[in-house]
């Protein structure tokens, strides 16, 4: 089993987010750096086949050399080699673009991906990379078995979820519980600063930019109502602020 | 300019969401001077899909043949390509579900087309074509400008107020032949979730959190839940301890509502559980510790033990 697991960088769940020169950059001061968490789940089972069924994982980024802590941990986590695409992620075609390239070269079996990343919430890369690629694409994908060359699925739906099956090769969007998180152990961190990472260019261009960020008004005071009076609440719910 | 809505059915019905994309739509084909029209995938009536003129939209194309549904994503994408090639559409419009997002990119991929998702406005065509879209689940926005040929823009839900007319579109089949090939992947079963009102749509949510103390305590939130006609959700936490199902966990990992009124009991308020319901209308926070950081992103708050309010919150509504 040949598998590539693709991983974003993206700011902790909890930053607090602020934008500098005139609010057309993203201020990336004091911001730590996370493996996007879907894509950690995404990670995580590929791992798990790999212990299962044998073969190779590859870890593949498309961003700044800022993100190699983020790909040595993946490193560490279990995945055998990296390659990261040299230039900022800016737009979902053009990353889909570079995955797309890359996975054309290698053949892989499975491509793993994150549902979406948590900095844009875009939930279109992988599709984008099966068409690219002419493999089908499913996502949110919450479990995953393969026999040979069959693969089981439980995807997400509005309101439920459903079963399928397909043939390899496929893109993947996984959300949990496809698989428990991974944290590195000593062994992992070791060996992960000798594992193989590549770099190489990027090619193609974005097809959208963005001009300006910002953010959204401040909340107003939050109305307070004793406990006693719970009662009221439904009261102000109707004729205050309308919603019943 | 041709638009092109990408519409979703739920049981025989158009989603509230998918009218919120048709008269997006239907704006956008104003400013840029062409019609709209829908694409519908699925089982509905024809009076049904008419409606999808109430927004805007002068004609559906209405692809019912059953075949297409087993094999999912792929083959809607493939109907979606069709669909594009027909109305010669340059521009393409959806609500933003994890359906929508999986099929308007494969034809993204196709198509070359910039893709932009989780709008809140009308484009800017002053220099270009520029949308406002959420960004970091809700925390900030961005306007993105989208230079290729092709565009597809995914509208987040709630965002987009809109206007009904009485005027009705006019329905026709549309049917593609589909190359072997795309059916190699099949649903086998379609599970439905137990609750009686489906979350991701919903209007009115009451939610819990590990301050519900146990599955077995559950019965005082369904009841105010089934007195509003509400969908129920929980915290991750929750989730992970199969306290409720994982389909009810929203949040940064989880479903990411936007409801009219999200209540939310024995949640603590962090971060990545605002992350899935910072869009709601309405916030309200019950919770007995008064320094709980959800009250801080709420609009009405009650301090307090969940299992004294809640029975009081079941009776004032049933005293409705
Ligand atoms: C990468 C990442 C992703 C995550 N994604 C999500 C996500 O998608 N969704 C999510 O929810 N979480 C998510 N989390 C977890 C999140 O950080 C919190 O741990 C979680 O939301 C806490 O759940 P809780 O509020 O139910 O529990 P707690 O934090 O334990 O809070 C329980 C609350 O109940 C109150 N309480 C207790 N008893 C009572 C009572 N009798 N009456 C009234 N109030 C009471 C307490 O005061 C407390 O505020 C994520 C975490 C990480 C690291
Ligand atoms: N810059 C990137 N490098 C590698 N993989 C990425 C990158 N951006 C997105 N992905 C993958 O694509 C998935 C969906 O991302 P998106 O469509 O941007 O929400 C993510 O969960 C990642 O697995």
């Amino acid at each position: 089993m040949k598998i590539l697991v693709c991983i974003s960088s993206v700011p902790d769940t909890t930053s607090k987010i602020s934008f500098t020169d005139g609010d057309t950059q993203f201020n990336k001061t004091g911001i730590q750096y996370i493996i996007g968490p879907y894509d950690d789940y995404a990670l995580a089972r590929a791992v798990e086949l790999k212990e299962s069924l044998g073969g190779t994982v590859t870890v593949l980024n498309v961003g700044l050399a800022d993100a190699e802590p983020q790909i040595r941990k993946a490193l560490a986590i279990g995945a055998d080699d990296a390659i990261r695409v040299d230039v900022e992620p800016t737009d979902s075609y053009f990353v889909a673009e570079q995955i797309a390239r890359i996975a054309k070269a290698e053949n892989y079996d499975l491509i793993l991906m994150g549902r979406e990343t948590t900095d844009y919430n875009s939930g279109v890369v992988h599709g984008i990379v099966g068409e690219l690629l002419g493999v089908a694409s499913f996502s949110p994908v919450m479990e995953l078995s393969i026999e040979g060359n069959h693969a089981k699925m439980t995807r997400e739906i509005e309101g439920g979820k459903e079963k399928l099956e397909a043939s390899l090769p496929l893109v993947l969007g996984c959300q949990e519980p496809i698989a428990e998180w991974k944290i590195p152990n000593m062994r992992g961190i070791m060996t992960a600063r000798t594992k193989p990472l590549k770099v190489v260019a990027p090619s193609g261009e974005s097809l959208t930019s963005i001009d300006k960020y910002n953010l959204p008004p401040a909340k107003g005071a939050v109305k307070m109502i004793p406990a006693e009076d719970a009662g009221q609440l439904i009261r102000l719910l109707q004729t205050e602020a309308k919603v019943l | 300019m041709s638009v092109l809505v990408y519409i979703e059915l739920a049981e025989g019905s158009i989603k509230k969401t998918s009218f919120e994309a048709i008269f997006y739509a239907s704006k956008v084909a104003e400013m840029t001077g062409g019609s709209v029209t829908a694409l519908a995938i699925g089982e509905a009536s024809a009076a049904e899909l008419g409606k999808a003129g109430n927004y805007g939209a002068a004609k559906v194309l209405h692809a019912g043949d059953s075949s297409l549904f087993q094999s999912n994503i792929i083959a809607y994408s493939k109907v979606l390509l069709e669909a594009v090639s027909k109305t010669g559409a340059k521009i393409i419009v959806t609500a933003k579900s994890s359906l929508a997002d999986a099929v308007t990119a494969r034809a993204a991929g196709a198509l070359k087309a910039g893709v932009v998702g989780n709008v809140t406005e009308l484009p800017d065509l002053s220099s270009g074509f520029k949308v406002k879209r959420s960004i970091f689940s809700g925390k900030a926005f961005a306007l993105t400008q989208i230079s290729s040929d092709i565009k597809v823009i995914a509208i987040k839900k709630n965002a987009i107020s809109t206007v009904e007319t009485s005027s009705e579109a006019a329905v026709e089949s549309f049917s593609i032949s589909l190359d072997a090939s795309v059916f190699d992947a099949k649903v086998t079963e379609t599970v439905k979730a137990s609750g009686a009102v489906s979350l991701p749509e919903a209007d009115l949510v009451v939610s819990g959190g590990r301050g519900m103390k146990g599955p077995e305590h559950w019965q005082p939130l369904l009841d105010l839940a089934e007195a509003l006609g509400a969908a129920t959700a929980c915290s991750k936490p929750v989730s992970d301890l199969d306290w409720r199902p994982h389909h009810e966990h929203v949040g940064q990992t989880g479903v990411k509502v936007a409801p009219n009124l999200y209540i939310a009991c024995g949640i603590s308020g962090a971060i990545q559980h605002l992350a899935g319901v910072n869009s709601s209308k309405v916030i309200v926070v019950i919770n007995k510790d008064p320094e709980a950081p959800f009250f801080k992103a709420a609009d009405y708050g009650i301090v307090g033990d969940v299992f004294d309010v809640l029975p009081k919150l079941t009776a004032a509504v049933k005293a409705l």
